[in-house]
């Protein structure tokens, strides 16, 4: 039978969950890098067994991890003795090395004023379809870096961020970050990203050049509400079946492409709420879509204390709420914009993880859902692997 | 030989002990201390000073023999007594959040 493994970052570290296909009964390893904030874990789709992590810390700065034991064990690419002789001489130590290739430049700060680019830590990590060597880190401030060695090295794709919009780029509440990284399974070079607060980006060329695609986003906090970035786009997601079609929450509004992300409508609709973070497609049903609803930017919970995930079956417009299981009162917690994922088992799970610390997982496309564990630390990203 | 101390997260990062012992070649400073414990474990690179610039993390600090060493030249000579390995060079992490 087959089985999945929930890779769980939070602000003090990162845990690994794992059950057989019916996702009732769950083992939780961890914490590893306990203390540490863990933004985002992620596993080769090639080889399920590496896994790439993405540690950080306000004293000690960003760290690359690396399992290539399905977590059990971890290194940092490239400063083991061995990997040390065989690939730098005696140097080692460069996979947590982000540096901007070039002169960095400036973009705006939150008052409109020029400030440099700085590099703080990797929000995502997004590793080929193809080659378990090959994976791409979308870092704060924002920009694009690709390793193909493993994640012993690091260069940046710098034709995002030397855009001639980068020097008007500012940041989210959050930061500038890049934070979504979608790779089109039917030509590896053709790739999405979305940054806080500038927009979307596409690539065809895999990575050289880009263009903004954020035409239809409309954002009433700009002077200009349909300008060409400045979008704070919090997360799109895509069914590798028609990657044409792309779905989006931003800061407000969730919206809707058909042609790529050349073009954006909005599919809102009855939603409680239409702000929130995460979103994610059904493994099976490209049109069936999730979203966490949160009342306001401002306040960053769950309308009327209510936990509920909401579904749309039509691509948008129509939704459901879906609340069997979840907590339906005195709730207020948030959902963050890498915390929710979606297995590939015939019946398909969806697992969102909070700030408060909970997992949930619906082994029934969310229909009903379970608690993996209530009481982790605030949950930053969630991830799930479909393990044979 | 140099005795170190690093913050609880870098022991457990570069999977070392409490102290250290390090063989530092020249004049002993700040640089050749960092130098020379990034040599041997080179995944601290970046954590303690700037990969490019070596310019110290703002949550980071040094301190030697009662005194802190954190703003001042990174190549002047450190006192005898760490020299000697009679007191240890202390990277300590900033105590911050509350």
């Amino acid at each position: 039978m087959s089985k999945v493994r929930v890779l769980v970052g939070t602000k003090k570290g990162a845990f690994i969950c794992t059950a057989d296909g019916k996702r009732q009964d769950w083992k939780i390893e961890g914490p590893h890098f306990l203390g540490w904030e863990m933004y985002h874990l992620k596993g080769c789709p090639t080889n399920p067994d590496r896994i790439y992590a993405s540690q950080t810390s306000g004293w000690f700065g960003q760290v690359i991890q690396r399992s290539d034991d399905g977590g059990k064990t971890w290194d940092t690419p490239g400063s083991t003795e061995d990997e040390r002789e065989k690939v730098f001489g005696m140097l080692g130590g460069e996979s947590n090395k982000f540096v901007y290739d070039g002169v960095a430049g400036s973009h705006k700060f939150y008052d409109g004023s020029d400030v440099p680019w700085v590099f703080k830590r990797v929000w995502h990590l997004e590793p080929s379809l193809t080659d378990p060597d090959t994976v791409y880190a979308g870092v704060e401030d924002a920009a694009l870096f690709k390793s193909t060695n493993g994640g012993k090295t690091w260069e940046e794709l710098s034709g995002l961020r030397t855009h001639t919009t980068g020097s008007n780029w500012q940041p989210g509440a959050g930061g500038m970050c890049l934070h979504t990284i979608l790779i089109d399974p039917k030509n590896e070079k053709r790739m999405w990203v979305a940054i806080s607060a500038a927009g979307v980006f596409r690539t065809d060329d895999g990575g050289k050049t880009w263009k903004p695609t954020n035409k239809g986003l409309k954002s009433n906090f700009m002077p200009e509400e349909e300008a060409e970035v400045g979008h704070c786009v919090h997360r799109i997601a895509l069914h590798p079946s028609n990657t044409d079609r792309l779905f989006m929450q931003k800061h407000w509004d969730v919206m809707r492409s058909d042609d790529g992300a050349d073009n954006w409508y909005e599919v809102s609709d009855n939603l409680p709420s239409d702000f929130g973070f995460p979103i994610d497609v059904h493994a099976h049903e490209p049109e069936t879509i999730y979203v966490v609803p949160i009342k306001s930017d401002s306040e960053h919970i769950p309308p009327d204390g209510k936990l509920r995930v909401y579904r749309s079956k039509t691509g948008g417009n129509e939704w459901e709420a879906l609340t069997k299981g979840l907590p339906q009162q005195h709730c207020y917690v948030n959902v963050l914009r890498e915390a929710m994922a979606v297995d590939e088992l015939d019946d398909c799970g969806i697992y969102f993880g909070t700030t408060g610390g909970a997992v949930y997982c619906s082994p029934d496309g969310g229909d009903h859902w379970n608690a993996i564990n209530e009481n982790f630390p605030s949950v930053l990203s969630v991830e799930v692997q479909t393990l044979p | 030989m140099i005795r170190v101390v690093v913050p609880y997260h870098l022991r457990n990062l570069a999977k070392i002990g409490e102290e250290i012992s390090l063989e530092v070649e020249g004049t002993v400073s700040v640089d050749s201390i960092l130098d020379a414990l990034e040599d041997k474990y080179p995944n601290l690179k970046g954590t303690i000073r700037d990969h490019v610039t070596k310019q110290r993390r703002p949550f980071i600090r040094f301190f030697a023999c009662g005194q802190d060493f954190s703003n001042g030249p990174t190549s002047a000579p450190l006192p005898d007594a760490v020299a000697k390995g009679e007191q240890q060079f202390l990277v300590v992490g900033a105590i911050a959040g509350g």
